[in-house]
This record gives structure tokens, C-alpha cells and sequence, in this order.
């Protein structure tokens, strides 16, 4: 169904990442010399798992004529953000510099890749907000990025791959939650990988639609790092935002987790609550891709299973193809729990975003 | 939870009235010696002089520790000395007999004959374990059933195992680790299932091989139990990906999947991802003509420990409703230190019909038990 009012806050938008000669003029002469004359400029960096080629990556009718999905910003205005009303919408952009092994080469171009979100992206629309991309191959340099951009309110939330070097929850990232804990910042994962290891347990899978289907394992061991390390224990006020996960794999994963921390807690003595209540107050999915069928019983279920209003927050994904036409909301979402994902979770998620002051309609006046 | 069970047990009714097949009994020989009645001479003297070769950084025990007694029933150490599951009286005494276990799957996953990197080694080990357990289990206790064991690296190997193995009716199904060198939907292992297939015997997969070659998360290698844990369900999704996507499932369609200790909950969601992606990428997979779940629910058959808990009871029926009744069978992971008790297994209400299929008739009906 469509969004039965205007207001809502986009919590991820894909615009499409800006061709490197658009971030030379913000880099170093070192840095300049050494992708000029190593052809590095010449080349995106496109991640294997943000292939624009596939029919998941950009909706028919959201492909610009020419250019990849996402990078018309005209239409990505009209079609993310007009078409449905929505009063802010979170740029995450994918930049495959995080898969660079060489830390300095990718947080130089990172930190050019971010200034040039803050410069030339952000300000073409009042509505735009961003995240702020990091390298975590030493995260000294992240915590320095996070640092130096801190001050720009447009920034909402620092993003980083959800498959990473190591699980997301070892103490050596410590630091950077420490930065954006600091900063009021959320750290968003989203889907996709560096793929220094297989993106799911068994291996290498052939095929990229079996990449898409296990990405809720590796959210699953992001998830479960985060918990076992004792990150929601260290920082309190932090919160991690999960996008474009899927979220029905969240039920099951959190029924596990109660049962395994009943059996194995002493192993964990810094976990001091069942771990459903931990990861419900602190922990944050993105709608789109929603993963249940079509079937508005079924999703009235599910939506049971998760015990809590507060964990989703709307997204269009955009350009990404996952609904057509404006139907956003799967069928058998409420009209309150609509006005929960669309509005009071992104604003209590994203203190950095202003409410504007046009009135928002009650939930009262929703139902018609 | 790992508490004197023997003691408890004692104090309490009988079950004898019970019928119940167990998917999931641990067994391990209290030696590699106990296996050189049926190893040759040259894999004795490996035994002795090399030992085990495997892909983890430990070879005697867990890198990620268990929590208590190595992972075990603490009152399931033998008094004679040994590993527990490595004393059929035992067995009987503190679970055939008390818990009215007519069936007994044996799950005989000890000597990391899934781990183990010199592929003759695991061969022969695998061939000495399904002798083994033939002759000093199954044929010493008409409740118990075998599983074969075969090393699923060399799957022309496994194939001519499955096959040697398959008119024995003290076999009734197959053991494959679910971590594997490559997704086990990869065609490297489809002689294993074409033979499977041939021998009507269904492929179970049970958490094994702990090193594998490769992390077991996507996300990376795991610090705790507690995280390693986890893997056990998402190990099984990816080999349920992996065998679907693949077509596996088209090119052997009577092949029949047993997903052991691997949890179930998660397949519903798994489904409709699954179904989801499809959708989207079809031209990638066009030798999957049919939607993913129906794959799923139609060669895919889950057993219940570690018995999933919900939030609310009715979330369980919710998730049982959609896999189907016909789809879960009881296991107990006897010996193991979070084993279910089959009286208390389930915390939901079930119909005598509901009951008599999951604690009994999936079970007889898959592996065409009398």
C-alpha cells in the first residue's frame, strides 16, 4: 500500500556514487599523482555486491537514460522524495573504497568522497541528509574522519559494510563507536561486503541472488558480535542502524539468542539482560527490502513475532526494486504502526534531524 | 541446565509409555583404537605415528570452548573412563530406555573425519566408523539405526561408499558436515546426492567440522560460543541456499534433506527471502523454474533440538503451521549439555496428532521405519 500521509522520513536512499574526477579536487597532491598515474582514477569502484547491472539494483522505471541508477539527481528528488511525501531522506551512498586493503589510499579517498557529499551533494536539496563513509582497515583514520565532520549537522549517521574484516563487534572498532557515540552519530550496516571471506559460512556461493539471501547470516553474525563483545554494554548511547537487511530473520534470531544466553551466560557476564530487550532498544532495520509475502495475515504475524513497534524504520530502498508503483508499506501494516516506521523512529533514531513544524497528522485522523 | 539428569530422572514417572524416535544420538568411539579391528594396517600405524591433519588451528579440542564438561552431560562421563556416547549401556540406562526411545538415530560424528585435510585418512576412517558403529551399536541394540559416514570432499569416494553401504538395512540415511570445502549445492558434491538419491537414503547435515577452511560467519570468524552457536542455524541456511540455487533440487528431485540441530524458525524467513530474490534475479538462475520455498518445503525435513523458544507460544504454531507437521522430527542431541528431554521438549500444546508425528511418524515415514 502507499504511504497514507506526508511526512515521512526516507532512512535509505541510494544517490549514486560521483565518478572520481568529481573527488580529485578535494584530495592531496600525493594522493591526486598516485591515482592519476596508476589509472586508479580511470576505474570506479564499484563492490561486487552493489552490481548496478542487476534488475534488483535499479527499478525499470528509476534508471535514468543514461548513467547508472541513482545518479540523476533530478529524477532521484522527484521519485525518492516527492512521490512520497517524504520530509527527509538518508543518503547512503556505496563507495567501494572500503574494499581497499591500503588504508591511507582509501580513507583519502573517502574523506574527498565525503567532503564532496557535504559540498556538492547534500546542499542541491533542503531535505537531503548524509553518512559519513568510513575505512575501518585502521580505524585511527576513521575515528579522525569521524572527528573532522562531526560539526556538520547534515551528517546523521556514520555508514559502514556489513561484512567487513572481522565481526563488527571486536574491541579493535572500538574506537570509531567511541567517535560516533561521542558525535550523537548512529553507525549504520548495510548489506553488503568487503569480501575478504565468503559473504555466508559454507563457503563461496555461486550465484548473487544466493549472495542477496544470506545476507541476513552475515547480519546475524554482525548482530551476534555486537551483543557478545559487550558493544551495547560499552556504549550505551549508541545506537546501530541494520539496512536493507530483510527483517524477518530478526524474530528467530532474537528467540535463539534468548535461549542460547539463558545456557551459555557465564561466558558473557557483560550481558545483563536477555538479549531481545538489548538489540530492541538499541538496534534498527530499514523496511526494503521486506522479506514476508504478500499475504497481509501473514505479515500481521510476522509483524507479532517481532514484539516491538519501535524496530523498523521506512525506507524506499530507492533506487533498488523492490516494490513497484508507490507501495512502499506491505499490506497489514497498521495505520499506527505506519506513523511509528515513517516518523517517530526515524526522529527518535536520528536526534541530529529536525522535525519540521508543520504539524504531522495524528493517528487518529490516519485510519481514513 | 547441566544438571545431575541420571538423579532427576529417577524421581520421576515413567515414560515408558513413549514411542519415540530420536534423530539425533551422539556416539563416539572411546579411542581411535577402537576402530583397528576394521582399519588397515597402514592408517593404524597413521593413527599412531602422524594423527589427525585438520583444517582448524585446534585438533583436540574446540577453538571456541564449550561451556561446561567440553559440551556434554556432565553425568554422561562413562564411570569406566572415556568419552560420553562412547558406552552403549550407558545410553540405554540413562536414555533409550527411561525416555521410551524405540528409534535411535546415530550420529556418529567423532574422529573429524569432515575436518581431516589427508582425504585417504578420512576414507578409511570413514569406512572403520560405519563398520564400527554396525557391528558394535546397531547390531547390539535393535533401537539403533546408523547413519553412513562419508567424507564429502571426494565425492566419487563418498558416492561408492553410499552405494556399498545402501542395501544394508542398518543404514538409513546419510552424513554430510554443512560445512564443506565449497557450498555443498556445488556440483563437486552432486555424485553424493545422485547417489543418495539412487539408494532412496536422505542427506542429513549436522554441525561438524568446526575449521571448514573458511570463517564461519559471513561476517567473520566469531570470538564466543555464543556467536559460533549461531552459525550452527546460519551454516544450515547457506546449505539450503546453496543446494536450491544451484538446482539440486531439480536435478534430483527425490533427493530428501534432513537439516540436524541446525534450528527451524529461521526457514519461513529464509523462504521468503528466498522467494523474494527470485523474483528479481530469475535470468541469473533460470535452471530454478520453480519459486524457492516450494523447494524448501517439499525436500527439506528439520529436526526440533535445540528446541527453538518463541516469545509467545503462538509464534511457534505460527512458524510450524508454515514448514508443516509433516516436516519436524524430535531429536534429543543425547549426550550433549543442552539435550532435550522429550517430555519437556515442547512447551506448546500439541494435538495427539501433532504429537504422534513429530515425536514419531515423520520420522518412521522417512526412514521407512517399521
Amino acid at each position: 500500500m502507499k504511504l497514507p500521509f506526508r511526512g515521512a522520513v526516507d532512512c535509505d536512499i541510494h544517490p549514486a556514487a560521483p565518478p572520481m574526477s568529481a573527488l580529485l579536487p578535494y584530495m592531496k597532491e600525493y594522493w591526486r599523482d598516485q591515482l592519476h598515474n596508476r589509472h586508479i582514477d580511470r576505474f570506479g569502484f564499484t563492490m561486487t555486491s552493489n552490481n548496478p547491472l542487476l534488475p534488483i539494483h535499479g527499478r525499470p522505471d528509476w534508471k535514468p537514460k543514461g548513467g547508472v541508477p541513482g545518479s540523476d539527481m533530478a529524477m532521484l528528488l522527484s521519485q525518492a522524495l516527492d512521490a512520497f511525501g517524504t520530509d527527509y531522506a538518508i543518503c547512503n551512498i556505496i563507495h567501494g573504497a572500503v574494499a581497499l586493503f591500503n588504508g591511507d589510499m582509501a580513507s583519502s579517498i573517502l574523506g574527498a568522497f565525503n567532503d564532496w557529499v557535504a559540498k556538492e551533494l547534500l546542499p542541491t536539496d533542503r531535505r537531503l541528509r548524509g553518512s559519513i563513509v568510513v575505512s575501518l582497515q585502521d580505524p585511527k583514520l576513521a575515528v579522525a574522519e569521524i572527528e573532522r565532520l562531526a560539526g556538520n549537522p547534515d551528517f546523521v549517521q556514520i555508514l559502514l559494510p556489513s561484512l567487513g574484516e572481522m565481526p563488527i563487534g571486536r574491541r579493535i572498532y572500538w574506537p570509531v563507536f567511541e567517535a560516533a557515540a561521542r558525535a550523537g552519530l548512529p553507525v549504520c550496516l548495510h548489506a553488503g561486503g568487503l569480501y575478504r571471506q565468503a559473504p555466508m559460512g559454507n563457503g563461496w556461493p555461486s550465484y548473487f541472488v544466493e549472495d542477496y539471501v544470506t545476507q541476513s547470516t552475515g547480519f546475524e553474525g554482525a548482530l551476534v558480535s555486537l551483543l557478545a563483545e559487550g558493544v551495547f554494554q560499552k556504549f550505551p548511547d549508541l545506537t546501530f542502524v541494520l539496512a536493507e537487511t530483510g527483517a524477518t530473520w530478526l524474530p528467530p534470531f532474537l528467540w535463539r539468542q534468548d535461549k542460547m544466553w539463558l545456557g551459555v551466560r557465564t561466558e558473557l557476564p557483560w550481558i545483563d539482560r536477555i538479549p531481545r530487550e538489548i538489540i530492541c532498544e538499541r538496534v534498527r532495520l530499514t523496511l526494503q527490502p521486506f522479506d514476508a509475502p504478500s499475504d497481509p495475515t501473514l505479515v500481521g504475524r510476522v509483524l507479532d513475532h517481532f514484539g516491538t513497534d519501535e524496530i523498523l524504520l521506512f525506507s524506499t530502498d530507492y533506487p533498488h526494486w523492490h516494490f513497484d508503483g508507490e507501495d512502499v508499506i506491505p499490506d497489514g501494516f497498521s495505520p499506527e504502526l505506519i506513523r511509528k516506521i515513517a516518523i517517530d523512529n526515524p526522529y527518535a533514531t536520528y536526534r541530529r534531524i529536525q522535525k519540521p513544524h508543520i504539524a504531522t497528522p495524528a493517528a487518529s485522523e490516519l485510519s481514513a | 541446565m547441566n544438571q545431575d539428569l541420571l538423579e532427576r530422572t529417577s524421581a520421576r514417572p515413567a515414560a515408558t509409555r513413549a514411542y519415540i524416535v530420536d534423530c539425533d544420538v551422539h556416539i563416539t568411539a572411546r579411542s581411535a583404537a577402537d576402530l583397528y579391528p576394521w582399519l588397515p594396517a597402514r592408517w593404524r600405524q597413521h593413527v599412531e605415528a602422524i594423527g589427525p591433519h585438520v583444517r582448524g588451528g585446534l585438533y583436540n579440542q574446540e577453538p571456541h570452548p564449550r561451556m561446561m564438561a567440553r559440551g556434554m552431560r556432565a553425568d554422561a562421563y562413562p564411570e569406566e573412563g572415556g568419552p560420553p556416547g562412547c558406552s552403549l549401556p550407558l545410553l540405554q540406562k540413562q536414555h533409550l530406555d527411561p525416555n521410551g526411545i524405540a528409534f535411535g538415530m546415530l550420529i556418529a560424528l567423532g574422529r573429524g573425519i569432515f575436518e581431516e585435510r589427508n582425504q585417504h585418512f578420512a576414507e578409511a576412517l570413514s569406512t572403520a566408523i560405519n563398520d564400527w558403529q554396525a557391528e558394535r551399536w546397531v547390531d547390539q541394540d535393535r533401537r539403533l539405526v546408523a547413519a553412513i559416514i562419508v567424507p564429502q570432499e571426494d565425492a566419487e569416494f563418498a558416492a561408492a561408499e553410499i552405494e556399498r553401504r545402501a542395501p544394508d538395512a542398518r543404514f538409513k540415511q546419510i552424513l554430510l558436515s554443512p560445512k564443506a570445502q565449497e557450498p555443498l549445492g556445488r556440483k563437486r558434491y552432486w555424485p553424493i546426492y545422485a547417489a543418495a538419491e539412487r539408494a532412496g537414503l536422505p542427506v542429513a547435515f549436522h554441525p561438524a567440522a568446526m575449521g571448514g577452511g573458511h570463517p564461519s560467519a559471513g561476517a567473520g570468524w566469531p570470538t564466543y560460543y555464543l556467536e559460533e552457536h549461531n552459525t550452527f542455524g546460519t551454516i544450515m541456511q547457506g546449505v539450503l541456499t546453496s543446494m536450491i540455487f544451484e538446482g539440486v533440487f531439480e536435478r534430483f528431485p527425490n533427493l530428501k534433506v534432513v537439516s540436524v540441530e541446525g534450528g527451524f524458525t529461521w526457514a519461513p524467513s529464509l523462504s521468503w527471502r528466498m522467494d523474494k530474490h527470485w523474483s528479481r534475479l530469475r535470468t541469473e538462475v533460470p535452471h530454478v523454474p520453480k519459486p524457492p520455498s516450494e523447494y524448501l518445503r517439499r525436500n527439506v525435513w528439520f529436526t526440533t533440538q535445540p528446541m527453538e523458544e518463541t516469545r509467545k507460544q503462538a509464534q511457534l504454531r505460527d512458524v510450524i503451521d508454515w514448514l508443516g507437521w509433516d516436516r519436524l522430527m524430535f531429536s534429543s542431541d543425547y549426550p550433549h549439555w543442552d539435550f532435550d528431554d522429550p517430555r519437556y521438549a515442547f512447551k506448546i500444546q500439541l494435538s495427539d496428532e501433532e504429537r504422534r508425528k513429530v515425536f514419531s511418524g515423520n520420522a518412521k515415514e522417512l526412514y521407512g521405519l517399521p
